[in-house]
């Protein structure tokens, strides 16, 4: 089996002084899609924030062998760190274009991916983000990921909100951005995760409890319950705490 | 007619006098959240140096005078740039800490100021053009307004081509936005701050200039006296927003004009008054970003 192409050892993350992840260990294989799955609040975002160094932050990260936990944000992603944040963050005041355009590490850019994967941006290349509906936003977040050749993409919860059209034009983005590139994806939607996911790590109070194959946790509907508050019996539901879209 | 004429036009000059100094301010503020004290200082220390070396060369010339603000724009933008690199940058997201030092810097400039050039303005000499006036509708302008006027507008426009056509440019329009989300698309965001800082220290350097020419003296005070009335037009403006500075300037400083010549001379407090009452209905300012 190959390397992992992340390892993350004992990592703990600060926010204002209040501890939000707490000595989280997992790998992230060299392909496919790793789920990090828990409840609401258990500190999923806080460890892809702290992966990335956006806030303080103690333990090691290894990216493809190298640690990068001493790095400042902006040079661990330019190491090939795709990341697709919750809530988007486009920039709204810029136009889809020059989001794009800012997203651009190299030379390089993969444009004809993102327009291929993402059709309704490319009329929209003069229009600003901030306009944009929720899933077109969505789709700006994950082309300025998919823009660059990457080690790693780093996806947080990318169908929040979405209607279900564009849950699966966004999960089937995601399917074809993970045959050449690994995924760590934080997600709620049951289905996307079933789609998706051939492993998952279980945060529970800031804690990893479970990691395994996907199969192991989706095919038991009393771990579904116990880590994930939710039963798995309609198809699409959250996996967190019950809610449902 | 020609009293409002004189107030709008004199106005505006005092307005562009104003922008050069806020624009920098607010984009400094928009991208870093740096309150930066020390802005005058760049204006004051760029007014005395470009008056040192156009006298020098070519005292109460055209070619003195832009000789002058070639080197003030220099100067604004060196010194602005090496505060940041020296003493801002390290003092990164600890903003009570940044506003101490650029506080300090400002009352210890002054005080050097002060001690090189002396307590008493400074008269200078310009362009023979400049001293004199020009009748529009009957209204007697002063020349010097326009060149203060044409000044401010080239600098906005090369302000906002340099933010809308350079890489930089929309890193900085980016980073005034959502600084973090910039940091995570691989960007170094810090060099930004660096070239935002020499943006508008430049810019104060050419207000420095222009200001000896509009009160046609220089001092060591030259700098913070715009620089209340900068702050003013920034917040009015909105903070980080370029276009909401333009705008403000030009309102706080003929209202500011206005207020003087009809409302015996109480153009400062009504400006304190605006200020206020943009802070009560509108936090944000004219077009500031909602918190």
């Amino acid at each position: 089996m190959s390397e992992p192409i992340l390892v993350v050892d004992r990592l703990s993350g600060r926010i204002a002084g209040q501890q939000v992840v707490e000595d989280v260990s997992f790998e992230v294989p060299a392909s496919g899609v790793t789920a990090l799955l828990g409840r609401n609040g258990v500190g999923k975002t806080s460890t892809i924030k702290s992966i990335l160094g956006l806030i303080e932050r103690t333990g090691e990260v290894r990216l493809a062998g190298t640690r990068v936990d001493r790095l400042p944000t902006h040079r661990i992603v330019q190491r090939g760190v795709g990341y697709v944040p919750e809530d988007r963050e486009v920039f709204g005041a810029l136009t889809v274009g020059e989001n794009l355009r800012l997203a651009e590490r190299d030379d390089r850019p993969r444009r004809e991916l993102v327009d291929r994967l993402f059709p309704d941006l490319v009329e929209r290349r003069a229009q600003r983000a901030g306009t944009l509906s929720g899933g077109q936003q969505q789709m700006v977040s994950l082309a300025r990921a998919l823009v660059n050749e990457n080690r790693l993409l780093l996806v947080d919860e990318p169908t929040k909100g979405l209607a279900p059209r564009i849950v699966d034009e966004v999960a089937a983005a995601l399917a074809e951005a993970a045959r050449t590139v690994p995924i760590l994806l934080v997600e709620q939607n049951l289905h996307v995760i079933r789609a998706l996911a051939e492993r998952v790590v279980v945060l529970s109070g800031g804690r990893v409890v479970f990691t395994g194959a996907a199969s192991d946790l989706l095919d038991d509907e009393d771990r579904i319950q116990r880590y994930l508050g939710v039963h798995d019996a309609a198809e699409g539901q959250n996996a967190s705490e019950g809610e449902s879209r | 007619m020609s009293t409002l004429l004189l107030l709008v036009i004199t106005g505006l000059g005092l307005g562009a006098l104003y922008f050069l100094v806020a624009s920098g301010l607010s984009l400094i503020y928009g991208l870093m959240g740096v309150l930066n004290f020390a802005h005058g200082s760049f204006l004051t220390i760029s007014a005395f140096l470009g008056w040192e070396v156009g006298r020098r060369v070519s005292d109460g010339t055209w070619a003195g005078l832009a000789l002058s603000a070639l080197v003030g724009m220099l100067v604004g933008a060196v010194v602005a740039a090496a505060t940041e690199y020296l003493l801002i940058r390290r003092l990164y997201e600890r903003h009570i800490e940044q506003a101490l030092v650029t506080v300090g810097l400002a009352l210890a400039s002054v005080a050097l100021f002060e001690g090189i050039w002396g307590t008493d303005p400074i008269y200078t000499q310009k362009p023979e053009w400049l001293g004199e006036t020009t009748e529009i509708l009957g209204a007697k302008i002063p020349n010097d307004r326009f060149l203060l006027i044409a000044c401010a507008l080239l600098v906005l426009g090369g302000i906002v081509l340099f933010l809308q056509r350079t890489r930089y440019g929309l890193i900085i329009r980016a980073g005034v936005e959502n600084r973090s989300m910039v940091t995570a698309l691989g960007i170094d965001v810090r060099r930004s701050f660096t070239i935002v800082f020499a943006i508008g220290g430049a810019a104060a350097g050419l207000g420095g200039v222009l200001a000896s020419v509009y009160y046609g003296y220089v001092s060591a005070h030259l700098g913070s006296v715009l620089l209340i009335f900068a702050f003013i037009v920034t917040v009015i403006g909105g903070l980080g927003s370029l276009t909401g500075a333009a705008i403000a300037s030009v309102l706080v400083a003929v209202l500011q004009q206005f207020a003087n010549y009809y409302l015996g001379g109480t153009g400062d407090l009504v400006v304190v008054i605006a200020l206020a009452a943009v802070l009560l209905v509108r936090p944000r300012g004219l077009m500031g970003k909602a918190a």
